[in-house]
């Protein structure tokens, strides 16, 4: 593998500091699973690595009547290893079940999938769905930025020189609501999404119609998608199959899905739609505290 | 070029100080420079699970993960499993079940039913290949490893009754 420096700094000042000073040639390293095999690869040639896993903030994972707070270096085993985080965020830990195998979830986080920035990533129509805003620190201090904004091409995101993913910050969910994510593999398990949908749903008091909802697509576009129109469509609209297939074929309108070794441009799009019905129906289940019909990698 | 540091890390119950670069995987310093050649190399990206080591009580693939990360960390290996010339039941399990042809998945096997039987004592046939999912063998088809899974667990569940 190239040679590297390693630093491991304690505050978020010096990481920012090295990042900084090392003009583009220093990455963060929390859980390493992509990183790393990309530096072995020489797909990055970093000249400094700098572990970000012993700053406090980026550790952060807290839950309580003002939403959740998730630290950009938490393992994704920690999250869905957090029984309140299951139940009140399901979406977050349905993704962190299923990216990569049990080893790699021991280390891999929820920030650094973000980071990434892939296509396809996992944890992002999640982040999306649930209202996540990313804090990012920097040499001219914090910024924020929603989620639907992080990814701006695959592999590329607003992340400035200099700048680090700190946390990613969700707000209280409400009574009546629900989410879910899942995606289509040709397997059970360990497996790049040939199509993900991310969903949240908020019903009215009685369960019967829907409140607000938002839903997220991956997979079908340069960037994972929050597809606002088919979030919209639900909206004061009954729960039932005539407004779940009206969000779906608006939410195929926004998808430019590619034609790769996964599935076909045509493919895809049919597959948001079988995938908007299943995921929309598991968060509305969800939602009224019912058994969903779902194991994860299947 | 990046000097080398000194880790401090506790192996299998011993404490161990040892040489390595930034560049080297805990894969490599195990094998390379601590002699335990127990842990196997299989794809080095994180697919196969060949190099599964516990650290910290979580099962992780060696090959992503740098040497000087584990400073402070508590490791298990295949070295630590069994208990001088006595198996456990895991490794009784894929010796008597079969479970392994040419044996190079092997340890990571073992090493990743160790930790789900710490994790769920008495999983499903179906938590078993989930659990296993990131482990991978070109050799057996998997049916006999996951009966011998089973069968450890019976076997622990039978002991601590």
């Amino acid at each position: 593998m190239r040679d590297f420096e390693y630093e491991a700094p304690t505050t978020l000042s010096t990481a920012i500091e090295l990042l900084a000073q090392q003009d583009g040639s220093a990455k963060p390293l929390a859980g390493g699973t992509d990183l790393i095999d990309h530096v072995r690869t020489g797909r990055l040639e970093p000249d400094l690595l700098i572990d970000v896993k012993k700053i406090n903030e980026l550790n952060v994972l807290e839950l309580n009547g003002d939403g959740l707070r998730l630290g950009a270096a938490v393992p994704c085993y920690k999250i869905y290893g957090t029984p309140e985080i299951s139940q009140q965020y399901a979406a977050l830990t349905d993704s962190c079940r299923i990216i990569g195998g049990i080893q790699i979830q021991s280390r891999a986080s929820v920030g650094g999938n973000l980071c990434n920035s892939g296509p396809a990533a996992d944890s992002i129509p999640s982040l999306i769905v649930l209202g996540g805003v990313c804090v990012i620190a920097g040499p001219n201090g914090t910024r924020e930025v929603a989620a639907e904004d992080f990814c701006t091409a695959p592999g590329k995101n607003v992340l400035e020189a200099g700048e680090l993913l700190v946390e990613i910050k969700f707000p209280a969910r409400a009574a009546n609501s629900g989410s879910h994510y899942r995606r289509f593999i040709p397997r059970n398990e360990m497996d790049i999404a040939v199509v993900s949908v991310g969903a949240s749903v908020e019903l009215d008091e009685n369960q019967q119609n829907f409140g607000s909802a938002r839903i997220a697509l991956g997979a079908v576009a340069a960037t994972p998608l929050f597809a606002q129109a088919a979030s919209d469509a639900l909206a004061g609209q009954p729960v039932n199959a005539e407004s779940i297939a009206n969000a779906a074929a608006a939410a195929k309108e926004i998808a430019t899905p590619i034609t790769d070794m996964r599935g076909t441009a045509e493919y895809r799009t049919h597959l948001i739609g079988v995938l908007i019905e299943r995921v929309i129906n598991a968060a509305v289940s969800q939602a009224r505290g019912e058994a969903i019909c779902y194991k994860p990698g299947h | 070029m990046a000097k080398k540091r000194v880790v401090t890390t506790t192996i299998n119950g011993d404490t161990h100080d040892f040489l390595c670069k930034p560049q080297q995987t805990l894969l490599e310093a195990l094998r390379d420079v601590l002699g335990l050649t127990g842990t196997k190399e299989g794809c080095s990206n994180g697919n196969c699970g060949a190099c599964t080591v516990q650290m910290d009580g979580r099962p992780v693939d060696s090959c992503l993960v740098l040497a000087v990360e584990v400073e402070g960390a508590e490791l298990k290996t295949i070295e630590g499993v069994a208990c001088g010339n006595h198996l456990d039941e895991v490794q009784g399990a894929f010796l008597e079940g079969a479970a392994l042809q040419c044996g190079i998945c092997t340890p990571g096997f073992i090493m990743q039913t160790e930790s789900l039987l710490e994790e769920n004592p008495t999983p499903s046939e179906e938590e078993i290949r989930f659990y296993l999912s990131g482990n991978l063998c070109r050799c057996t088809g998997y049916d006999k490893i996951v009966k011998a899974v089973q069968d450890a667990a019976e076997q622990r569940q039978t002991a601590n009754a």
